[in-house]
């Protein structure tokens, strides 16, 4: 697993990476009450805004990290955004994405070092 | 940051978890380990406690009241001893500079004004009234929810003879609490100003009850937003009128047309104008169908597409207690009231129906 700057963590099977953001992430969020996913068969760049995740706070962006198309969103959380607090490492993903370029994970931190990073 | 500045309980705050964030020039909890959701879940059923430090005390002294009331459309003159009222300072072109408590007791009287509007506040009546004297000794807390009566009687018995706006000064500890019976969350409950020095142990002794959990200010805006009460700042401005911001109970009937003391206050052509002849503009609920919130700022139009912008939105986020988005918003009134309004957010137009404020209904004991 890997993980960026901007707090989302990164599964790969293959060419599809799975996509969410992490427990320390959802905590300093606050209560989310509204994800707003996009659709499955998006290209995306890396960088670009793909998710607006909003908290009783305040709203905020989540960022593609890869290059590539939107295969699979995960449509539960428009149901239940509370899933983002309650499982952000696992049930709360957001998106799968079709890597055009694997190597663009290679940039991320691995596990110790974002544990670093936010310590 | 560090210019921040601190407030007597932070210490405390720490020690309960508090994340801080800078507000209006001071370091504040703007939320606990509960988080949002949970602390005005807790506000609503049992008892919350707000660290509200932040904001102006100001005395004046008994014989400022005919020049308080040269400021405000309020009956200050009429105020009976032990007795708050609300009240709007009011600019010449009708639109509002603050809003605040008015209190009178035996030697003086009593204001609690914003924190982000105090030394604003002062000077303005300083400029009008003499004596005006801002205290700074002493912290200011809310207690709030339906068993904050329960909570605080068993420190001091005598706040259940209490009843809503009334305000009492009483010896605990061997220090002087000030107390009003109001707040600022739509639920039963108490304000009270306790010397800084005593006010670690003051809120200590109601944290330690199993009703009371600590409540930051993130909880605060959700629990005022549900009950219709206007923010400073965001649906009340110097642009915006009291009677477009539904604010019209907040002038008192000596002050209006016919009164014994009619007008006499900032903007009263225009005020008392609009009370009689409808104002240009009126503030909304508004409930947004889906699950996303329209906050601050959101502009309103009158048609999902093309139409005319005809507001905006002034305060808007989730309320927990209605499980859903909230919103209030200031619109042309001559828009239908039973038209679906669409907010632009983010680039789309979603739809918010209109409806009547508050969100959730107060229960104040009268």
């Amino acid at each position: 697993m890997k993980f960026t700057e901007e707090h989302e963590w990164l599964r790969a099977d293959g060419d599809v990476v799975t996509v969410g953001i992490t427990e320390h992430a959802a905590t300093a969020l606050g209560d989310v009450v509204f994800v707003e996913l996009p659709e499955a068969g998006t290209q995306v760049a890396k960088d670009d805004d793909i998710v607006v995740i909003e908290s009783v706070k305040a709203a905020s962006d989540i960022m593609a990290p890869l290059d590539g198309e939107i295969v699979e969103v995960n449509d539960a959380l428009a149901d239940n955004p509370g899933m983002v607090n309650d499982d952000p490492m696992g049930e709360a993903w957001f998106f799968k994405i079709k890597a055009t370029d694997l190597s663009q994970m290679d940039e991320y931190m691995d596990e110790d070092a974002y544990k670093e990073m936010i310590d | 940051m560090s210019d921040l500045k601190h407030l007597p309980l932070k210490a405390l705050h720490e020690a309960q978890g508090a994340k801080m964030v800078p507000f209006a020039g001071y370091e504040m909890p703007v939320q606990f380990a509960a988080g949002v959701m949970a602390e005005h879940q807790h506000t609503r059923e049992k008892a919350g406690l707000f660290d509200v430090s932040h904001m102006g005390q100001v005395l004046l002294p008994l014989s400022a009241d005919a020049a308080l009331e040269a400021l405000v459309p309020v009956d200050v003159i009429g105020l009976k001893e032990g007795r708050q009222r609300y009240g709007l300072f009011t600019n010449d072109a009708g639109g509002v500079l603050d809003d605040l408590m008015i209190a009178r007791r035996a030697g003086d009287l009593f204001l609690v004004v914003n924190a982000s509007r105090k030394e604003h506040d002062i000077a303005h009546m300083r400029a009008a009234i003499d004596g005006v004297q801002e205290v700074t000794d002493r912290a200011l807390l809310a207690l709030q929810g339906p068993l904050a009566e329960t909570a605080l009687a068993r420190m001091v018995p005598s706040v259940a003879d209490m009843k809503f706006m009334d305000v009492a000064q009483v010896a605990w500890n061997g220090v002087e609490l000030w107390i009003s019976r109001s707040g600022y969350t739509g639920e039963d409950g108490f304000e009270i100003s306790v010397p800084a020095d005593a006010a670690e142990g003051f809120a200590s002794a109601l944290l330690e009850m199993d009703e009371v959990m600590p409540i930051g200010l993130g909880a605060r805006d959700s629990l005022r937003m549900e009950a219709g009460m206007p923010l400073y700042g965001n649906d009340l401005t110097e642009e915006i009128s009291p009677i477009e911001a539904g604010m019209t109970w907040a002038v008192n009937k000596v002050r209006r047309a016919g009164g014994d003391r009619e007008g006499g206050f900032p903007g009263a052509d225009r005020i008392l104008n609009e009370m009689q002849n409808g104002a240009a503009r009126r503030r909304v609920g508004l409930r947004p169908e889906g699950r996303a919130p329209m906050r601050g700022g959101v502009p309103l139009f009158d048609a999902a597409e093309g139409g005319n912008q005809i507001g905006v939105i002034t305060s808007g986020g989730f309320g927990p207690s209605v499980g859903a988005p909230i919103a209030m918003g200031i619109i042309v009134s001559a828009v239908p009231a039973d038209i679906t309004l669409y907010g632009e957010v983010r680039g789309k137009r979603l739809p918010a129906i209109q409806t009547d404020l508050p969100f959730h209904k107060p229960d104040y004991k009268r």
